[in-house]
This record gives structure tokens, C-alpha cells and sequence, in this order.
């Protein structure tokens, strides 16, 4: 039996895998943006400096401040972020050891490319250490929490449990010292109730299957597996009777139906437009088959299944918030 | 198609791939726009046609690995069964193994209880298995052995390469030169320092801020890790020099007019801005780009009836007092055709518009297939279309 279902509402790290493809970012964004304008303040972060959240957006490029990227009318506000390793490691070691200015003696003696490149695992703690600094920062002593949540864009599915996984990932070449301590409270939050890692992904075999593996995997390591998104959906454009006709091996009458309908309308029948036409929908009815399988398949994983569609003119500003109120309304959040 | 035909030139993958100059493809390009699968169609086309040719895949989708018989990954190519050889070719298709590969590094270049030690020790040992760029390093490492191996034995005349899954395409360009000049560098060194007796005196003017680092980085990682990272230095003295002297090989292989790079892109937004920062780079690196190819494309059968005449259409057929059998599967289709000629219509002002910043690149494109490839038949039908066929 299968882990219960993070309860979403309480959730407050929410991460966002994905196949490459998939539109994770898209998602990832969508997500905040429906938090913030439902009155929460939000932190969208992302850790491989693609600049992804400032496209979506279309704003100046993010760095390594919080920058606000929109107050709502509800007094929600969306802030966004480009996690920078070298800047984490900054901001490290000052806060633990007040040694911020020896950065620079590190970086010329390459010191800080071999612990934010090179050693295994480090540069993944540097990158979440952020993250999870935001996720439990508070206003003062023991005051409100700043964030009420925050999504992270994670890396692909191929890599996220990796990723996610810190612990494991230093314990080779850390195995005491303050990174290791860091690894393990990151992971008490990340396998805590307060996390929940969605996977977005489409109904194409491949990443259905990348999906199916990336639960197993973050499962292993203990991972609270959230929703699955379903991107890009287009739908049966056909009725399930038309969808049975054009496939069926016999459309010979069909077709001159067909030819019969569109002369009524005026549309000139010129030689190959109703093949065309079937040939067309054939490629659609397989099409629709295939959907349906994997659907079930993902089905079959048990989680929360959020549907959204696939956006026509693509994810300006306004096709985020289709998006937004989308994942609102079938209770991602 | 015929309007992109008159100012975008066309991509001759036929040519390029039977010329026998040319001796590695390499296919890169954003994840899931389908690398693995133009790598393993171009290559099982130019084995068809005399080619003797070898796929180095990276992480191929199981079923399609399956379908070239890549059943388990042992870092060996094997012969991929099915192949048509009558034009006197062969295929070869193998799978990364990073670990393995990294392994042989170290035992070809080692003498061997030196690398017996180098294998045992936990800092190689991560290194070697998760280090972000290792994959990248190693594929790069194994196109170089594969070039070697068919310069030697003549075995094959093309190596056909699918580049890794990274953060951005043009990450396996970097990563080789990040990790060899790493393992080669300064701060290795210094690390290593202690443990040659004799060099400390040489590096008593630094010893200040040799001490700043080491002793930061021993209290960020913990002495454990700093010990091991010491040893496998120590033990990798004998190979110093040789893994950044391997990257610049490689890169220089990659410079050489028999490399034809490939750009693989879907035609959106996201996927060809990818593309362009990918152009850029190889064209500033003076890397042979041979040109883009445009995956998934959106056809359409009917392409003489519009959108917009397709839609009016059916709205008619569902005004129509009388309607007959087969109207509302009419109407079904004609919608379905517009939304397809719209997509279509989309894809196409994307791809002009990078072909408007890229003047000159030659791209083709290879449509859309209804279901995920996975079979030799699914495999020669993108050959086809990445050839013109």
C-alpha cells in the first residue's frame, strides 16, 4: 500500500520534477502564482540558473536575492530566486564561521570551484541549503514564518532523487562536519509532512515511465510524493463514435459521407482532402489510445492526478494563470 | 516545406552521413527533444547505407534501448541485430557506462597497485559515480577511445554520439575541461601537498593562504574528507597531467573538420533559444555545426484546406437543418484539422523565427510520429525524414 497523500494545504516546500519537456517550470511557476493570489506570500526558486521563472515571467533575470516578481490584490506576493552555489557557500560560511571575506583566499586557490563543482554532493547541499534556509526563515525570534511557502523548480526526474537525496549523497566524503549536519536537517525537512515533490509530466510513454520510476526512486529514499501533473493535454477531438469510425479498416463510405458533407458547406473536395482528412484523424484515434493507457498507468500510482491543458499560445502571463486557477481548483494546494 | 525552403537551406544529412570525411556525429541539444533517437535513426541509416557504425548512447528510453539491443549495460558496443548489411555496412550500439569507463581510465593509465589503491578510495569513488560532469567527461573519454579503436582496427568508419541529459546543452563541452583541470590543478596540489615530502618547501610563500583554505575546507567537509581526497591524489600523481592532456584531446577532436556537429530541437520556444545559445557557443569554439534538426514537427494531411475555411465549415455543417449520417464526424474532422494546421502554423513562425537570428544554419525537419520509437521500423522512418527521404 502506498504512503498516504502529503495533505497539500499544510504543505510548505513544495518541489517540482519533471522529464525534460515536460514544462516542470511552467508548472513550478503556476503553482506559486496561485498560492500568491490566494493571499500567501510565496518564494519560487530554482538551483540550475536556467533563468526559467524570469522568462516565465518576463522580468530581468533573477540572481541570488529575493527579488518580488508581483503583490496581489489579496495582499499575496510572489517572490522569486536563482539559487547560486558560490553565493550559498558566501553566505555559509559567514553565518557559521564569520569567515565570509575568506572567499576570496578560496576561490584563488580554487578551493571554491572544488566545493561547489567537484566534491560529490556539496554543491547539492550548497543549492537546497538555500532553499531549506528560506522555507524555515523567520521574522525576528520565534516569529511568524516569512515565507508561508515555497516551490522549488528541482532538477529532472532523471536526477531529482539524487538531488533530494543530500544525505546519502555526502555521507561518502562527509561523513561528520557541518555539512553533514546541514545534509541532515534538510533531509528531516524534506521527508517531513511540511514537503511534498510533485512530477509533471505528459501522457507519452517515456515520461510516464520516467514518472513511474522517479516515484519508486523517491519513495526508496523516503520522499513524500505529492501530485502527479499531466501537461500539455489536448483531449479527444474526436466523439468516441468518429474516433471508432476512422479507425475501423473499412472507411470507404465513410469517406464519401464525408466528401458529400463538406460539398454541402461549399468546401472544395479536391483530390486527397478527405484521405487527408482520415489519415489525420487515423494518427489522432492512435493517438487518444495511447493517452488512455498511460493515463491508467499513472492512474495506477495512486496520487493526487491534476490535469492542465495544453496552452495554444503557449505560457505568456495569461496562460499561467489558466494554469494557476487549474491546479487551484482540482486542490493541489 | 516551401516557404521556409526559399530562405532556410536545407539540412543534407544524406550527404553528410555517407560522405566518408566525415567520421563522429555528435547530437546535442535540450533535454526530451529526442537526441537519443536521432543519434540511433542517423546512425542506423548510415549503416544501411556501407556506413560501419557505432551509437554511443547515453540513456536511452528502455524500450528503445531494447530495440537496439542494448539489453545490459556493459560498457562494450555490440553488433545490433536486424541491420540490413547489403550496402556493406555494420551497426554497433553501446551504452555509458560512467563508472566502468572511469575505471579503465585509471587502469590503462596507472601502474597497477597504484590503481588498485585510486579504485578503493571513497573520494574516487564518489567522485567517479555521482560528480556531476563525470557522465559528460565520460562520454567525451569514450568518443575518444571509440575513435581510436576504429583508426586502429578499422572496425568502424562512423561514430555516432548522443550527449548527456544536463542541465544545459552545453554543459558537455564544459565539464570535461571543469574535472580534468580540477583533478590537474592548483588546489589539488596544494591538498596533495602534505603528502609529497619535498614540496612544502616551494610552496612556503602561499603556505598562508594554504592554510586559510585547507582549514576552512577541513571544517566545511569534515578532516575525513580531506584525508581521502589526499590519498587519491597521492595516488594519482603517476596520472597527473594525463586526464587534462585527455580533455584537450578531445576537444580538439571535436574542432576537427571529420566532427559534424548536430543540433537537435523541438520546434518551441524554449527548446530552440537552447538551440541558439548551442549555435553560438560551437560557432565560437570553431566546432563544425552541420546544422538543426527540427523534431515533432506538426503535419498536416490536407494541407490546401486553411484553418479558418475548415472551421467556417463546420460551424455550416452545424447550422444545417438537415444534417446527414456521417455530419458530426465531419465536423469532428474539420476541427481536428484546424487545430492541426494552427499548431502546425505556430511551429513554423518559431522555426522562422530562429532561423531569422541563425541565417544560414541548414535545418531539417522530421515529423511528428504518432507513438514513441521504439523499434528498428520506427527508427528508419526518422532516418528517412532526417535524410530527405
Amino acid at each position: 500500500m502506498p504512503p498516504a497523500q502529503p495533505d497539500l494545504p499544510k504543505v510548505r516546500l513544495h518541489v517540482v520534477t519533471g522529464k525534460g519537456g515536460t514544462g516542470k517550470t511552467t508548472v513550478a511557476s503556476a503553482l506559486a502564482l496561485a498560492m500568491a493570489r490566494r493571499g500567501r506570500r510565496v518564494l519560487l526558486a530554482e538551483v540550475e540558473g536556467r533563468q526559467g521563472i524570469s522568462q516565465t515571467f518576463d522580468i530581468a533575470p533573477l540572481g541570488h536575492r529575493e527579488t518580488r516578481i508581483l503583490h496581489d490584490r489579496t495582499g499575496g506576493e510572489l517572490w522569486g530566486l536563482s539559487v547560486d552555489a558560490k553565493e550559498s557557500l558566501r553566505e555559509y560560511l559567514q553565518k557559521f564561521y564569520k569567515v565570509g571575506r575568506a572567499m576570496s583566499v578560496l576561490d584563488r586557490f580554487g578551493a571554491v570551484d572544488f566545493a561547489t563543482t567537484i566534491a560529490p554532493g556539496v554543491r547539492d547541499v550548497l543549492l537546497i541549503g538555500k532553499v531549506y534556509e528560506a522555507a524555515g526563515r523567520r521574522t525576528g525570534k520565534a516569529g511568524a514564518p516569512v515565507y508561508d511557502a515555497v516551490v522549488l523548480d528541482a532538477p529532472p526526474t532523471g536526477r531529482v532523487a539524487r538531488f533530494l537525496n543530500v544525505n546519502a549523497e555526502v555521507a561518502d566524503v562527509a561523513r561528520v562536519g557541518p555539512i553533514r549536519t546541514q545534509a541532515d536537517s534538510i533531509t528531516r525537512m524534506l521527508r517531513s509532512h511540511t514537503t511534498a515533490v510533485h512530477i509533471v509530466t505528459l501522457l507519452e510513454e517515456m515520461p510516464v515511465q520516467e514518472t513511474v520510476d522517479a516515484q519508486a526512486e523517491l519513495r526508496a529514499v523516503g520522499l513524500p510524493v505529492g501530485a502527479i501533473v499531466v501537461n500539455q493535454l489536448r483531449g479527444p477531438m474526436l466523439s468516441a463514435k468518429a474516433l471508432k469510425q476512422v479507425s475501423s479498416s473499412r472507411t470507404a463510405r465513410l469517406a464519401t459521407g464525408v466528401a458529400k458533407d463538406l460539398e454541402s458547406v461549399r468546401v472544395r473536395v479536391t483530390n486527397g482532402l478527405v484521405e487527408g482528412l482520415l489519415d489525420d484523424a487515423r494518427q489522432h484515434a492512435d493517438r487518444v489510445a495511447l493517452e488512455r493507457d498511460q493515463d491508467a498507468i499513472l492512474r495506477d500510482l495512486g496520487r493526487l492526478m491534476v490535469r492542465l491543458p495544453l496552452l495554444p499560445e503557449g505560457t505568456d502571463a495569461g496562460g499561467i494563470t489558466v494554469l494557476a486557477e487549474a491546479l487551484a481548483d482540482q486542490g493541489m494546494l | 516545406m516551401a516557404s521556409r525552403a526559399s530562405t532556410v537551406p536545407t539540412l543534407d544529412l544524406a550527404t553528410l552521413a555517407t560522405d566518408p570525411a566525415t567520421r563522429i556525429v555528435v547530437c546535442c541539444g535540450s533535454g526530451g527533444v529526442g537526441k537519443t533517437t536521432t543519434a540511433a535513426a542517423l546512425g542506423l541509416w548510415a549503416a544501411e547505407h556501407g556506413r560501419k557504425v557505432v551509437v554511443l548512447t547515453i540513456d536511452p528510453a528502455r524500450r528503445l534501448a531494447q530495440s537496439l539491443g542494448l539489453t545490459e549495460l556493459d560498457n562494450t558496443p555490440r553488433p545490433v541485430a536486424g541491420i540490413d548489411t547489403s550496402a556493406g555496412g555494420s551497426l554497433d550500439a553501446m551504452m555509458l557506462d560512467m563508472k566502468r569507463t572511469f575505471d579503465e581510465v585509471v587502469e590503462h593509465h596507472a601502474p597497477r597497485d597504484k590503481a588498485a589503491q585510486i579504485l578503493a578510495n571513497p573520494f574516487y569513488q564518489a567522485v567517479s559515480s555521482s560528480f556531476a560532469g563525470t557522465q559528460e567527461y565520460m562520454a567525451m573519454e569514450k568518443l575518444g577511445q571509440l575513435r581510436a579503436q576504429a583508426e586502429r582496427d578499422g572496425r568502424w568508419d562512423l561514430v555516432v554520439v548522443d550527449t548527456p541529459p544536463s542541465r544545459s546543452a552545453l554543459d558537455f563541452l564544459d565539464a570535461p575541461k571543469r574535472l580534468g583541470s580540477f583533478l590537474d590543478g592548483r588546489f589539488i596540489r596544494l591538498l596533495a601537498a602534505p603528502a609529497r615530502a619535498g614540496s612544502r618547501a616551494g610552496l612556503k610563500v602561499f603556505s598562508v593562504g594554504v592554510n586559510v583554505a585547507t582549514s576552512t575546507m577541513s571544517k566545511l567537509l569534515g578532516g575525513e574528507m580531506l584525508r581521502d581526497v589526499q590519498t587519491f591524489v597521492a595516488a594519482l600523481d603517476t596520472m597527473f597531467g594525463g586526464f587534462r592532456e585527455r580533455a584537450d584531446q578531445t576537444y580538439a577532436l571535436l574542432k576537427d573538420p571529420e566532427t559534424a556537429f548536430v543540433v537537435v530541437a523541438a520546434p518551441e520556444r524554449d527548446a530552440l533559444r537552447e538551440a541558439s545559445f548551442f549555435a553560438g557557443r560551437l560557432e565560437e569554439e570553431g566546432m563544425p555545426l552541420a546544422g538543426l534538426v527540427v523534431n515533432r514537427v506538426q503535419r498536416v494531411a490536407a494541407p490546401s484546406l486553411s484553418a479558418s475555411r475548415a472551421l467556417a465549415a463546420a460551424e455550416q455543417l452545424g447550422d444545417a437543418e438537415e444534417k446527414s449520417t456521417t455530419a458530426s464526424t465531419t465536423q469532428g474532422l474539420l476541427r481536428l484539422h484546424a487545430a492541426l494546421a494552427e499548431t502546425a502554423a505556430r511551429q513554423e513562425a518559431v522555426a522562422r523565427r530562429f532561423a531569422a537570428g541563425h541565417p544560414g544554419i541548414p535545418s531539417v525537419e522530421v515529423p511528428a510520429a504518432a507513438q514513441d520509437i521504439h523499434d528498428l521500423e520506427g527508427l528508419r522512418a526518422v532516418g528517412s525524414a532526417l535524410t530527405g527521404g
